[in-house]
């Protein structure tokens, strides 16, 4: 049986807070999909293997969307799981995702990682 | 020949010594034939064989690399990479002496479709050399962690982990990694310690005078980091192979042809059959480079490699489709 010893706790709380996270990014996860009634587009442009702008500032429950300008394929992936990753966005295509809680939320493109970028979630 | 003596023997202090010349030849990215003799490295360009009229060596063991199909791609830089490929292995099967086998490293598919992955397959019949080694590239495990390319590319092998494995061909000893999955944010291609712990225990027992040839589909040496061009955790490997006597580093994923030798230890990079890359740093980014319709089968090749049993000999040739 698994005893809750000190670092059993601290991970179980880890994994509490981990889930907590995930169910804060809702998801609208669709690529193609943008909602156009959305009050504010906030479009991150994937483009010469950079997200630009490289830090984007959201009030949370806004949307925010990627467009991959590339002929590469890229992905959005939250570097600490925090919301679904993308699928592999061919040129033109888009990922969506509703901002949740507020905080900093970092992510990177999983095939090429040199590639980061942040969105700050303010209330 | 007789021009790259001069330079070849020279060591006085005009600043080119002979790694400096080997490194510039590389980068060049011509057509050289290489060969370790005594320890030497020889170089001769194609056009200088053929009006020699020398043949090439004949050897024990010979095999083809080709990479970087990219079946799915249809943007400027090629809008048919399939006739591309088409054309590659025609080379291949016009060859007077049908290598032994052939290595693929990586990115056969643009996006790990399984409609990419059937037409690649369907033109690899045409080729006459039936037996193909695989290493993954990152665009052949974009959404699934690389589960389609194993089911699909490891049933001549005896794969573990993410798909990594060796064998031996005429006392050649193979080993073929995967340096494309489990990227961490900011980084560069990566083994891990799994493959790395296998890798060590997979060259053990072997004696250092057995010829190591190690296949990864991003560089094993650090080639350009800016643009994510090397390996991070590739100098754990480079120790434990380093005791080798030869030791012969091959990818692709930067579609052009550059090399380097430290020692003992030579990497090569081979041309894509797609489309080709810009040198390092001289683009904003790296990715496919839209080149004039009739230069584009020049900068699209294979790579032709040749062992010779006992005679520490290894020539790696780049040919082109042009």
């Amino acid at each position: 049986m698994t005893k809750l010893t000190p670092r059993n706790e601290r991970m179980a709380l880890l994994c509490a807070i981990s889930f907590l996270n995930l169910s804060i990014f809702a998801l609208a996860g669709e690529m193609k999909d943008v909602d156009s009634t959305s009050s504010k587009q906030n479009r991150i442009e994937i483009k010469d293997f950079a997200f630009n702008p490289q830090t984007l500032t959201v009030k949370s429950g806004e949307k925010v969307t990627w467009i991959n300008r590339d002929e590469e394929p890229h992905t959005v992936v939250s570097v600490e799981k925090q919301f679904k990753k993308s699928a592999a966005l061919d040129t033109d295509q888009e990922f969506t995702i509703t901002a949740g809680a507020p905080g900093t939320y970092t992510y990177f493109c999983s095939v090429h990682p040199k590639m980061t970028g942040t969105i700050v979630v303010e209330k | 020949m007789n021009d790259h003596n001069y330079i070849l023997h020279n060591d006085n202090a005009d600043g080119i010594d002979r790694r400096g010349f080997l490194k510039c030849m590389a980068w060049a990215g011509t057509g050289v034939l290489w060969t370790v003799s005594g320890g030497v490295l020889v170089s001769k360009t194609l056009a200088q064989i053929a009006k020699a009229g020398e043949p090439f060596p004949t050897t024990d063991l010979s095999f083809l690399q080709i990479s970087d199909s990219h079946i799915g791609f249809s943007k400027q830089a090629n809008k048919d990479v399939t006739e591309t490929l088409k054309i590659a292995l025609d080379r291949i099967n016009a060859m007077p002496t049908p290598p032994s086998f052939l290595i693929h490293t990586g990115d056969i598919t643009q996006l790990s479709k399984p409609e990419e992955f059937d037409t690649f397959d369907e033109v690899l019949k045409s080729c006459r050399t039936k037996d193909v080694f695989y290493v993954p590239g990152e665009h052949d495990v974009l959404n699934d962690g690389g589960k389609l390319y194993r089911e699909r590319y490891l049933k001549r092998v005896e794969a573990r982990g993410s798909g990594w494995y060796s064998f031996n061909k005429n006392g050649v000893h193979f080993i073929g990694l995967v340096n494309v999955l489990n990227l961490q944010a900011g980084g560069l291609g990566q083994l891990g310690d799994e493959q790395l712990e296998w890798l060590e225990a997979d060259v053990k027992n072997l004696g250092t005078s057995t010829p190591i040839i190690v296949f990864a589909h991003i560089p094993l040496w650090t080639v350009y980091p800016e643009w994510g061009w090397g390996t991070s955790d590739s100098e754990r490997a480079l120790r434990y192979l380093k005791r080798f006597g030869s030791l012969t580093v091959l990818n692709g994923h930067i579609h052009q042809v550059l090399q380097k030798v430290e020692g003992n230890v030579t990497f090569h990079t081979a041309m894509s059959t797609a489309f080709p890359q810009p040198a390092p740093g001289t683009a904003p980014s790296p990715g496919p480079l839209k080149v004039p319709a009739e230069k584009l089968r020049s900068m699209l090749g294979l790579t032709s490699v040749q062992y010779k049993q006992g005679k520490t000999a290894l020539a790696v040739v780049d040919s082109n489709l042009s």
